[in-house]
């Protein structure tokens, strides 16, 4: 950070267009982290205010006042009052918005308070006309008593008005707006009394701070117990409660003589939409409807640049393999490496359509109806509205359906979705399930149903069940504390402003690539070295043994069977093969041998490599789907018995319905919730309730077959 | 004197009192505020949660807050 850029913090209410101010200031020149330890957001840019001055600007998260109610607001709160705090602002800006301009001047008179160099901005501008809303700067400037700024970024008003304003920033002053102590002189007196060199707004906020919320560790300069002992929590709130009358006489104060509303403007057609959007019945099927459209795109248009991408990289491996000479480093490099490469770019399309579609429900306003609307649905299962999004998401992909959970500020319910959602059924399921029914249940109908697609069906709903059932539990079983209150704005539907999607979309891939994709690429390398080494004479001399085996049976092999039986033999004594007969007996009551052993192992990688490592083993083309089934259905137990039967088909789905067998999902977990404690209690925990079902169901079943 | 939750679609009432520790600063500091005015904007398909207009704005509550909180009708 160079010395002459000016510290510019932006700050107000969720929805005013924080985000938007960002944009326009920083454009595609920002950094999306996280704050250090915790997993709230942090969103920095860089903006040149003229040719000599850049200012770094960070978008603070949307709050309501400085009263703590949330992670996210004592993020602002900790960075505001920390003098210390390397993201602490020179110059605070109060983004506010024309239509609910008294409630968000609250939060500017407590900023101001503050004594930090404040200036206001009124964004939306483009709406007064509409609205029939008229604001007298010039007067709202002295009743504030600070410089105020009109802008809209949707017509781009004002912004290098702001820019100018900032590069002036000496000029603003750093008087209060009120006088905390009015609200209690005897208590603040007392206060006086004992800390004398302390501002009193300052420290009535780090005494109220843990009132109704338990902060993160602070460091308080403080004892708190010192400054709590002489008035209750509960008159704490009572005093609180009277901040906010002295502070909205201030404002209103202020307001009527700068600010005219005339309400005689109807609603316009955002009112019909809405009370369509949320309709008894319409608001459900709308609801479906878009979810619908959205899975549908998912699928189709991600297949075309997925298949292409999966083209490419397995062009780049075969051009390394061809170029290079044939040994250890060739195969790292196109089986290894690039294979990787080519696991990680493959989520892409995924995860830009994905991040697309919420990003524009997201700036619609229509995702506050969802949450709206189903909140009473999840509430019996401890989450609330706001975790339907993931959830619903999660039967696409696990792993935007993480990054999706973003938007749940409580954290515990944050928390709760994030671990579930590996239950609901993702994509790469379904090769999996389509195989194993195609093998296991009768191609037959019940009551006029296909008895096939029932059971897919079926496998559906038991993710959905399974994940709302583990919420409840967990909901009971996690002692992080929460504020039981459920509140959400809606804001007014509003056009999606396509620069803001366009971001979103852009910084969510990137860094998905970023944090989740490295860890990806590493572990892929790891898989890809065990199933491709091995020790012992067996894997070393393994095209040896095959062709000399072949001219012992002296029938007429394709040299491609040949291959296929090469590689089938190498697996089979790989690290990894080894690992597959060493768990042999543990997935044995599940009525399985080594070779989907070797598959479950393999599978971590990616569930959708089941049936490419089951092609290896068996020594067919991965290509020839029917090939593979036929040699499933060809292998028999010991005892005679079809290895692919009733009872260890359903054994089979129920484990991969359950079981967290996705690194990916486990490394954007780590990064989503900053800690290997949460994704490694999630794959030992699923793991484990998978193990149990299908070990559970193989033995109820097997006696009848 | 009425609950919040009583209110029809499209009321307009004056916020009375309400039971202090039900309400929190969150939607004090929102405008529920003795005094001011209060229009219940909407119910969700499910019957709860309820919208709520507060100063110009929209705000989705569950119907365990609003019983707490009492209006009157003019
Ligand atoms: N009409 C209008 N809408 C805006 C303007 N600025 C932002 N918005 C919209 O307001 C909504 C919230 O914006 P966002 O930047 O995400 O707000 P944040 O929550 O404060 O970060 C989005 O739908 C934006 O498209 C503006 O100047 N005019
Ligand atoms: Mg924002």
């Amino acid at each position: 950070m160079s010395s002459n850029s000016l510290k510019v913090a932006l700050v107000g209410n969720p929805n005013t267009g924080k985000t938007s101010v960002f944009n326009a200031l920083t454009g595609l020149r920002q950094k999306v982290g996280n704050y250090p330890g915790i997993t709230v957001e942090k969103k920095t840019g860089r903006c040149s205010l003229n040719e000599s001055t850049t200012a770094d600007i960070i978008d603070l998260p949307g709050t309501y006042s400085l009263n703590t109610t949330s992670l996210d607001e004592s993020v602002v709160v900790e960075i505001l009052l920390n003098k210390k705090n390397t993201d602490h602002p020179e110059v605070i800006v109060v983004v506010a918005e024309v239509e609910n301009l008294k409630r968000n001047l609250l939060l500017f008179t407590q900023i101001k308070d503050l004594k930090i160099p404040t200036l206001l901005v009124i964004n939306m501008a483009d709406r007064m006309a509409k609205k029939g809303i008229e604001i007298d700067v010039e007067t709202l400037e002295k009743e504030l008593n600070t410089k105020v700024i009109l802008i809209s970024t949707r017509s781009e008003l004002g912004i290098d008005e702001l820019k100018t304003q900032l590069v002036n920033h000496q000029e603003l002053n750093t008087d209060t707006c009120t006088d905390i102590t009015a609200i209690d002189q005897v208590y603040f007196e007392q206060l006086k009394s004992i800390f004398s060199s302390f501002d009193p707004y300052k420290l009535w906020l780090l005494i109220t701070q843990d009132v109704n919320f338990m902060p993160i560790e602070k460091n308080p300069p403080l004892q708190k117990e010192d400054l709590t002992s002489t008035k209750t929590k509960a008159e704490l709130k009572k005093l609180q409660h009277k901040e906010t009358v002295l502070r909205y006489k201030f404002i209103n104060a202020a307001i009527s003589k700068a600010y005219i509303k005339n309400r005689l403007k109807a609603d316009g057609w955002e009112g019909h939409l809405d009370r369509v959007l949320t309709n008894k019945f319409l608001g459900f099927i709308i609801f479906g409807a878009i979810l619908l459209t959205i899975f549908q795109v998912i699928f189709d248009f991600s297949s075309i640049p997925m298949d292409a991408i999966d083209e490419l990289f397995a062009g780049l491996a075969q051009v390394v393999q061809n170029s290079l000479p044939a040994g250890v480093f060739a195969d790292l490099l196109s089986d290894g490496l690039i294979a990787g490469i080519g696991g990680v770019v493959i989520f892409i399309p995924q995860i830009a359509f994905l991040s697309f579609f919420i990003a524009l429900l997201e700036e619609s306003g229509y995702m506050s109806r969802v949450v709206f609307m189903v909140d009473r649905l999840m509430r019996p299962f401890g989450l609330s509205g706001k975790s339907i999004v993931p959830l619903m998401t999660g039967t696409a992909c696990a792993i935007p359906a993480v990054m999706a959970t973003r938007n749940i500020e409580n954290w515990k319910d944050r928390l709760i979705t994030i671990l579930v959602v590996p239950f609901t059924t993702c994509s790469a399921r379904l090769p999996v399930y389509l195989i194993i029914i195609s093998l296991v249940i009768p191609n037959e109908r019940f009551l006029g149903l296909g008895l096939q697609p029932l059971v897919l069906t079926l496998l559906y709903f038991l993710g959905f069940a399974m994940a709302l059932l583990a919420a409840a539990v967990l909901n009971g079983v996690l002692k992080i504390p929460k504020t039981d209150f459920f509140m959400v704005e809606m804001p007014p539907l509003r056009r999606p402003q396509f620069k803001n999607v366009g971001i979103t979309v852009y910084e969510k891939t990137k860094s998905f690539l970023t944090e989740a994709g490295r860890l990806i690429l590493a572990l892929s390398v790891i898989i890809w070295f065990l199933g491709s080494n091995g020790i012992g004479k067996d894997f070393k001399n393994a095209e040896q043994i095959v062709t000399s085996k072949v001219e012992a049976s002296k029938m007429n092999w394709t040299k491609e069977a040949v291959e296929q039986e090469i590689s089938n033999y190498k697996l089979e004594h790989s690290f990894i093969g080894y690992m597959g007969k060493a768990i042999e007996p543990m997935v044995k009551p599940m009525g399985l041998d080594w070779k989907i052993g070797i598959a479950l192992i393999t599978s971590f990688a990616a569930r959708e490599v089941f049936v490419g490592t089951l092609a290896t083993i068996y020594s067919v083309d991965e290509e020839d789907q029917q090939t593979i089934r036929e040699k499933m259905d060809s292998e028999r137990t010991s005892s005679g018995l079809k290895r692919f039967n009733l009872a260890s088909g359903i054994a089979i789905l129920l484990f991969y319905a359950f079981a967290m067998q996705c690194m990916s999902t486990l490394a954007i977990v780590k990064k989503e919730t900053n800690s290997w404690k949460w994704p490694m209690l999630q794959f030992g925990a699923m793991t484990l309730i998978a193990y149990i079902c299908a070990v559970g169901s193989y033995q109820l079943i097997i006696p009848y077959i | 004197m009425k609950k919040l939750s009583q209110l029809k679609v499209g009321e307009r009432a004056t916020i009375a009192s309400f039971e202090e520790d039900a309400v929190p600063v969150k939607l004090l500091e929102l405008g529920c505020l003795p005094g001011n005015q209060i229009v219940l904007h909407s119910i969700a398909p499910l019957k709860d949660p309820i919208c709520v207009e507060l100063e110009g704005s929209q705000i989705a509550i569950r119907r365990e807050t609003a019983v707490r909180i009492f209006v009157e009708t003019v």
